[in-house]
């Protein structure tokens, strides 16, 4: 548990707030606009400078406080961040792509440039970097809300935090601890469902669970995650491994305890070949040995 | 006094005290005069500060129990609700919730020579306790006040050991880790001290403060110095939330340290302190 | 063989009219997702009629029987607990006026007199544990309103799962003193003792007769079987010692590698009372809620002091919660933590098994008197 670092000072004067967007699908945005009258009252105490989903734009204003949403998968993103820096004094990261580099991250574990030339036909005219990764892997972040999309109540309760002049409380609990304050039901125990709630940050309020669903991840691995014992449990409950695999490639394929799961169990899956060199090594995003691309079914 | 889990109390900063840099003393007084004339707390004791939106925090009673009208805080500005405390000035309100706790063993201590040993700001949940014994000093028989720092600059309250030092049969020695040059005191640790101050290990009782690592030394250095480990007290602090034992933040083995201590005999809690994870 | 009134099958809808005209909101079991939950409860054709439960390590299936019993599974998830120490409750109301002043306002609410129908031993013994734990000498004012309005109408234990183990604990299959009213089911109806004032109101309510010295046979030997067909048990009903001694014993490396930290065990657990409090503030600032929320010893915050977590692995994290459970606990209530429900083996995703992980750790620790061939069941 990390103490996120001093509110900015702004004295009497109304803070400014900036809503930038990096590679993402406005989602996270969206959250924000679908606050309703509380979007209203941080109107009232806040100047947002920047916001293009609420049709405000002016992606070069000051800001006191910046909500980013999006991961940098370009190499105009990657220019582009080191501007908002520099112009924002306080970096809240909002969504999975911020935070983590979002679905578009299960690039990382194929080869992206195999990807394009089987998707384009001109792939020279496609600008990407080879990996998506998150904001604060670019550039210093204050604070990361993770989610996909992020929760509405999360950054407006961070908001609050921050205008009163306290760092905000980010959420730290497992998916399960709010499952069962709900008084929901296990679906990994009555079902043998492969639910991701024991690794996962909450803060989505245990959603799919409390449809009968099993947790997919979606805000990604919490702190002291046991992402391979959970792993092998799902083993134990019958998925093969390329099943085990894809539990962790959704929209947190990128946050590195989901990352090295799929990577390992996507090598376990593989038929019985001769180990590659280096396979067991390192855990940075790359291209798989075989250069398999199974990692967008 | 036994304070019941329930709602704060509203409190006001009648002023503040800015100790040094990122210390300050908050002298609070209970809005209300039923409140205020009910509140009874021992040294050692804490409250539990709350600012509405933010949070709480426990910090220790600073000030005389005898001087009802005021109850200081002394505080660092080291985390997220202790930074905005830090930002009240006369005139503000905060909640405030307590008494809580076990507090030195004051009427246990009468007729005993007292050793008090601190570290930082554990200083400040034993002023109280130095209170207490120097208002009623004949009842009491030697007093050494030990207190260390880390840098020279850390020390608050010299005026205080200035004045304690000359009294009868007392002791105060200073000590800082990393001095500056006007530093006159002891340059090292300050369970150093403890070789200095001829103790007579049977009729000692030791109040210690600081933080943990802080706190094993003193005691183990007590203990070479036979004082037994059931005369030897220390003040711990856990997460605590309630107050009242109820959240189990605080739990250290067997005990819950906001109600059972903080303050503890040191061969009730001395075996738990030092294993990680407890 | 005590005596005891009989409550015939067809006339069991009779118990719940007569709570409801006393004014008893009533609360009892209930088949929901997979599993037997407690909830509101006014019509006995809803109880789970016919139905079982396979519990084992990590999972648990119902399983339909087609007899009539009601009470022919052992527990669900949870019980009691929910209803009484509350997964989310506001503590305090804080208001900010315009002139800096602040006032604050107890949420705490008279609750309205609850009648739980079809409650175990094991949690009626976790009852009295959170008892001595929210209802002592500080009482929190939401558990003890909530506790004053209880009624409690207790089934015994007939068809203990696979992961009970409350014989070993002392602690069931039989419903002891801690009921209003205790109930044995039989297939022709129940058996009927009222243990209270308000339990005997009841009961002069009911359509009951004498039960028959068959029925009370039949009922003491259903139990007799219950309990020993369980065979998990602690290794000892003090481990306090033991465990304390054995504080780096290898086997807390090795269930933390099997251990997910995801506090399932906590959740479920009936003696389980660790809470955190949260601020719910008004986004103006003029107001704020504090709201407590059911925590765990696994989670970050549980042990996080000064910037640093003392715990911040799962080896650390288990070692607490079962120190705790089985240890500190006779320190701070005069007995063990564990009443031997056995949630924890069944809703640990990974089926860490209690008893397993104490007898690796203490050993066999029988106390004096309590030799193994005089255990409850044995």
């Amino acid at each position: 548990m990390t103490m996120p670092p001093k509110p900015p000072a702004i004295g009497a004067r109304r803070p400014r707030l900036a809503v930038h967007k990096f590679s993402s699908c406005d989602g996270c945005q969206l959250s924000l606009l679908n606050a309703g009258e509380s979007l209203l009252a941080l109107a009232e105490r806040v100047d947002i400078v920047h916001f293009a989903e609420a049709g405000i734009v002016d992606e070069h204003a000051e800001a006191d406080i910046a909500l980013v949403e999006g991961s940098i998968s370009t190499p105009e993103e990657q220019t582009r961040i080191q501007a908002v820096r520099s112009r924002s004094r306080w970096i809240l990261s909002i969504g999975a792509c911020a935070t983590a580099g979002g679905p578009q991250a299960l690039r990382n574990l194929g080869d992206s440039a195999d990807w394009i030339a089987s998707v384009y036909r001109r792939p020279d005219w496609i600008s990407a970097l080879p990996a998506s990764s998150a904001i604060g892997a670019h550039v210093p972040v204050e604070l990361e809300l993770p989610g996909c999309p992020v929760s509405t109540e999360q950054v407006l309760a961070a908001l609050t935090s921050l205008l009163a002049g306290a760092a905000p409380l980010t959420e730290q609990d497992k998916v399960c601890l709010e499952c069962k304050r709900r008084g929901q039901v296990c679906v990994l125990v009555t079902k043998g469902e492969p639910c991701l709630g024991p690794v996962t940050v909450t803060g989505c309020g245990a959603l799919c669970p409390g449809l009968g669903r099993d947790c997919y991840g979606c805000y990604g691995p919490a702190e002291n995650p046991e992402v391979a014992t959970l792993a092998e449990r799902f083993g134990d409950l019958g998925l093969d491994a390329h099943a085990v695999a894809r539990r962790f490639m959704y929209q947190q394929s990128g946050a590195q305890p989901f990352h090295r799961a799929a990577r390992d169990w996507r090598q376990r899956a593989r038929p019985a070949a001769p180990p590659a060199p280096g396979a067991e090594s390192g855990a940075a995003p790359g291209p798989q040995p075989d250069g398999s691309t199974d990692s967008h079914d | 006094m036994k304070a019941a889990a329930g709602a704060p109390r509203e409190a006001q900063v009648l002023s503040r005290t800015d100790e040094t840099a990122d210390m300050f003393t908050l002298h609070l007084r209970l809005t209300d005069a039923r409140a205020r004339a009910a509140y009874r707390f021992t040294p050692g004791q804490f409250n539990m500060l709350y600012l509405p939106g933010i949070g709480g925090v426990p910090i220790s009673i600073a000030s005389d129990p005898d001087r009802r009208e005021t109850l200081d805080h002394t505080i660092r500005a080291v985390g997220r609700v202790t930074r905005v405390l830090a930002q009240l000035r006369a005139g503000d309100s905060v909640g405030l919730r307590g008494p809580y706790g076990r507090g030195w063993p004051m009427h246990d201590a009468e007729g005993q020579d007292l050793v008090v040993v601190t570290g930082g700001l554990g200083c400040a949940p034993v002023v109280a306790a130095i209170g207490y014994v120097v208002a009623r000093r004949e009842r009491f028989g030697r007093l050494a006040i030990l207190q260390g720092v880390k840098h020279s600059a850390d020390l608050i309250w010299r005026e205080r050991y200035d004045a304690w030092a000359r009294l009868p049969d007392t002791r105060v020695r200073l000590a800082a880790d990393k001095p500056d040059h006007h530093w006159g005191d002891h340059i090292g640790l300050v369970t150093d001290l403890l070789d200095e101050v001829q103790l007579r290990p049977d009729r000692t009782v030791a109040l210690v403060c600081g933080p943990e690592p802080m706190m094993l030394a003193a005691a183990g250095r007590l203990a070479r110095l036979n004082v037994p480990e059931t005369r030897i007290w220390v003040s711990l602090e856990r997460g605590f939330q309630c107050g009242v034992g109820h959240c189990g933040h605080c739990q250290l083995g067997p005990y819950f340290v906001c109600r059972d201590g903080p303050v503890f005999r040191w061969a009730d809690v001395g075996w738990l302190l030092g294993t990680r994870g407890f | 063989m005590t005596s005891a009134s009989f409550l015939p099958r067809d006339r069991l809808q009779a118990l719940f009219d007569r709570l409801r005209e006393q004014g008893y909101r009533c609360v009892g079991p209930r088949v929901r997702d997979g599993t037997v939950i407690y909830d509101d409860l006014t019509d006995a054709a809803n109880l789970p009629v016919g139905i079982g439960a396979r519990q084992a390590p990590g999972s648990y299936r119902l399983t339909h029987e087609g007899h009539s019993r009601c009470f022919a599974w052992a527990n669900g998830p949870q019980a009691l607990k929910p209803l009484l120490f509350a997964p989310r409750e506001s503590l305090w109301r804080a208001v900010r006026h315009d002139d800096g002043r602040m006032r604050f306002e107890p949420t705490a609410q008279q609750s309205r007199q609850l009648a739980v129908v079809g409650v175990r031993a094991c949690d009626l013994a976790a009852l009295t544990l959170q008892d001595a734990h929210f209802a002592a000498d500080i009482a929190d004012a939401g558990y003890a309103s909530r506790r004053g309005g209880l009624l409690l109408i207790g089934v015994d234990c007939t068809h203990p799962a696979d992961t009970c183990f409350c014989a070993s604990t002392g602690d069931g299959p039989g419903i002891g003193s801690g009921a209003d009213i205790a109930l044995s089911e039989l297939e022709s109806g129940f058996l009927v003792r009222p243990n209270s004032a308000a339990g005997a109101l009841l009961c002069d309510a009911l359509p009951l007769r004498d039960a028959s010295d068959d029925e009370l046979y039949t009922a003491a030997a259903e139990l007799e079987s219950a309990r020993s067909k369980q065979h998990r048990r602690l290794p000892g009903r003090n481990l306090r010692d033991a465990l304390f001694a054995n504080l780096d014993h290898p086997r807390w490396n090795d269930v933390a590698g099997r251990c997910l930290s995801c506090g399932n065990c906590v959740a479920v657990c009936p003696t389980c009372f660790c809470s955190t409090e949260r601020e719910e503030a008004a986004f103006d600032g003029s107001e704020s809620t504090r709201v407590r929320l059911w925590d765990s010893c696994f989670s970050a915050e549980h042990s996080y002091l000064h910037g640093r977590l003392l715990r911040p692995d799962t080896r650390t994290r288990y070692r607490q919660w079962l120190t705790h459970k089985l240890g500190g606990w006779h320190d701070q209530y005069g007995r063990s933590g564990c009443v031997g429900c056995g949630r924890c083996i069944t809703w640990c995703p990974v089926g860490i098994d209690i008893s397993a992980e104490a007898a690796a750790i203490c050993g066999e620790t029988v106390e004096p008197g309590e030799a193994r061939g005089t255990r409850e069941g044995s």
